[in-house]
């Protein structure tokens, strides 16, 4: 090959080896041709990428401007330690813990059940399910994210309340464990798909590394994989957390809207109501500009900060994630 | 296939040579039990060579898919000796040395023909103990792989899952194990930081002396000095020279020096199969095989 071999794809060796053939300088022409299209580039990003977040930021003056009329007026003390929540009674009384603590109440009970759903999914699809199964799963499961929340309500209130009544003696069907139910299954889509590609993100050489030292699957999986995967681990609970929390279309079908707090405190058959569904479901009779409706935006402005707080959380991980993956 | 008969002539020499063997070599006896037993330091095994090879493999094949790894090597490979295998890049050294402790399960759609023994024991067949056969073939892979650990937990990982939980015991083994891997000087002021921190030569030393720390019988190195400067690839020949005695080891190799140095027996291997197995010394010297001689040569000038 070598010695028959094509002179005009070889490398030409008769001109001496150390000329460089292709100029090392950019022409003027090239150079100012860079420096259009450079900045160009750079400059329309920059206009869309702060469109965008301009968009985002005034959605967050908004929200403040319209809750500091309240905020100003109102104790700030009595929004969040009563459970009062009368805003067309006389006096108005803004006590919201009842509906800070029904969003706790259906998104922490959503997570106990996604949770540890979630991750043994995750770990079944990235380690033990043969490889076909994973291919079909993994699409279905992520198809499953898309199914809008009116879907899901439905089947709580037509499959689940019935159910429940039925089966376990609730008085009504339409309680904090139906909302819990639904919300878990809604976040378990997003819990699976990002805890199973932080877990497929370890290498099978760090496996094999481990199952070279005579550790069994178990022990592979849960002194290696997981503890190098935790940052996407969190990650995903995080964004499920996030997706229960912000949802509202379903606990206002499923949760009943009861202004309190169950007591005694464990007591899942009774009925909630979360800070979304009050928004949603007061906003549309509250006339613009009164307590009530700055009240709303009260609590908005609380959602707000919740959402925003774990979104920062779970950014630090997945970056973490990110940074792992480039080592 | 017709290539293949005459080579296993050295193969069937050696198995009548065996009277010899056992004068050269101690008459000892290899003990592959599963006591979970980790002696520090100078193991008091009374290891020893049976007649036949600790590994025998007979017209084992290996598949990834429809494509052939390895196909039909019968070869043994003799207990207490260092065994280089050496060939051309993707001839499948690494597929058969992976496949003696299974390692290549984890490849999907991966498929095994034939037989491969270790101690007797076909590692194939389904009721093998992977875990007890993993512990005692350990294995330095050919990409260093630590875990995100500190260098003490990666170390240790080995041991603690055979259930040594003592710290005392934990550290002599700790330090011996990276004092063996020719590591110790680098690392012990900080054997809490992550070894993902150390550079890639350290890091395949510390894999070494993670595979130590389990006290295989047996051990399997992929090319382990690829990424290492001469002065600690000396070390770590000296070392394989002291594990032999108590240990059988295979190395993979793309260095003939190396090989001629550390190895008693050399297998040749070409685009899957094996085509020469032997003596070192007579490898080197007097190879049976031109394809064999083309290719030392070749490195060699
Ligand atoms: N994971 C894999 N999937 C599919 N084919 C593989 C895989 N690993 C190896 N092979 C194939 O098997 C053959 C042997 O590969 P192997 O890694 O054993 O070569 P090698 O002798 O170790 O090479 P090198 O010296 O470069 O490490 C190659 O042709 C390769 O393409
Ligand atoms: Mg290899």
């Amino acid at each position: 090959m070598e010695s028959s071999g094509t002179p005009n794809h070889m490398i030409d060796l008769s001109s001496s080896a150390a000329e460089f053939n292709r100029p090392l300088l950019l022409t003027p022409g090239e150079d100012l041709k860079g420096y259009i299209l450079g900045h160009v580039g750079r400059w329309s990003l920059f206009t869309i990428t702060s469109a965008s977040v301009l968009a985002v930021l005034l959605i967050f003056i908004f929200v403040i401007r319209e809750a500091l009329p309240f905020l100003t007026q109102f104790s700030l003390t009595e929004f969040l330690t009563s459970t009062r929540w009368y805003p067309e009674g006389t006096p108005h009384e803004f006590g919201a813990l009842a509906l800070i603590s029904g969003s706790l109440y259906v998104t922490l009970g959503a997570l106990i059940l996604a949770v540890p759903l979630g991750l043994s999914a995750a770990v079944f699809l990235s380690d033990i399910a043969p490889f076909k199964v994973q291919q079909i799963c993994k699409p279905i499961i992520e198809i499953l994210a898309a199914i809008p929340s009116v879907a899901y309500g439905f089947f709580a209130i037509l499959v689940l309340a019935p159910w429940m009544q039925k089966n376990l003696h609730f008085s009504t069907g339409a309680n904090t464990l139906n909302a819990a139910v639904i919300l878990a299954i809604m976040a378990l889509p997003t819990i699976i798909s990002v805890a199973e590609d932080s877990l497929s993100a370890i290498g099978r050489d760090i496996r094999e590394a481990s199952y070279g030292l005579g550790a069994t699957r178990a022990e592979t999986m849960l002194k290696v994989v997981i503890p190098e995967a935790h940052s996407g681990i969190i990650a995903a609970v995080i964004l499920g957390m996030m997706r229960a929390i912000g949802e509202t279309m379903v606990v206002w079908m499923a949760s009943g809207n009861a202004t309190q707090i169950p007591s005694p405190w464990w007591d899942l058959s009774q009925s909630v109501r979360t800070m979304t569904a009050t928004i949603a479901g007061d906003m549309g009779e509250t006339p613009k500009g009164s307590d009530h409706y700055h009240a709303l935006y009260a609590i908005g402005f609380l959602l707000l900060i919740f959402t925003f707080s774990l979104n920062l959380v779970s950014e630090y991980f997945l970056s973490r994630v990110r940074k792992a993956k480039g080592r | 296939m017709e290539d293949n008969q005459p080579q296993e002539k050295p193969v069937t020499q050696m198995e009548t040579q065996s009277p010899v063997m056992e004068k050269i070599l101690p008459a000892i006896h290899i003990k592959m039990d599963n006591q979970k037993q980790v002696t520090s330091g100078t193991t008091q095994d009374k290891a020893t060579c049976n007649r036949c090879g600790i590994i025998s493999s007979k017209e084992f094949s290996f598949f990834y898919g429809n494509t052939c790894g390895v196909k039909n090597i019968s070869m043994d490979i003799y207990p207490c000796m260092v065994t280089a295998i050496i060939g051309p890049s993707g001839c499948g050294k690494s597929t058969f040395l992976r496949s003696i402790n299974r390692m290549n399960d984890l490849i999907p759609h991966t498929r095994a023909k034939g037989r491969l023994e270790v101690n007797g024991i076909n590692v194939y067949d389904k009721r093998t103990n992977l875990v007890n056969l993993r512990q005692q073939v350990g294995m330095v892979f050919q990409k260093p792989n630590p875990f995100a650990k500190s260098i003490f937990d990666n170390v240790a990982y080995g041991p603690r899952l055979q259930g040594i939980r003592k710290k005392s015991d934990l550290e002599s083994l700790v330090e011996q194990c990276l004092k063996d891997a020719a590591i110790w000087d680098e690392v012990k002021d900080n054997l809490n930081k992550s070894a993902l921190a150390l550079s890639g030569g350290q890091q395949q030393r510390l894999c070494i002396a993670r595979a130590l720390a389990t006290r295989p019988k047996l051990l399997l190195m992929d090319e382990p000095c690829s990424a290492l400067d001469p002065l600690a690839t000396t070390r770590i020949e000296d070392l394989i020279e002291q594990l032999k005695k108590f240990y059988t080891i295979v190395i993979v190799t793309h260095n003939m020096q190396q090989a001629a140095r550390v190895s008693e027996w050399t297998a040749f291997f070409c685009l899957g199969e094996l085509i020469e197995y032997d003596k070192t010394t007579r490898l080197f010297t007097k190879p049976g095989k031109k394809q064999t001689e083309d290719y030392i040569t070749g490195r060699f000038g």
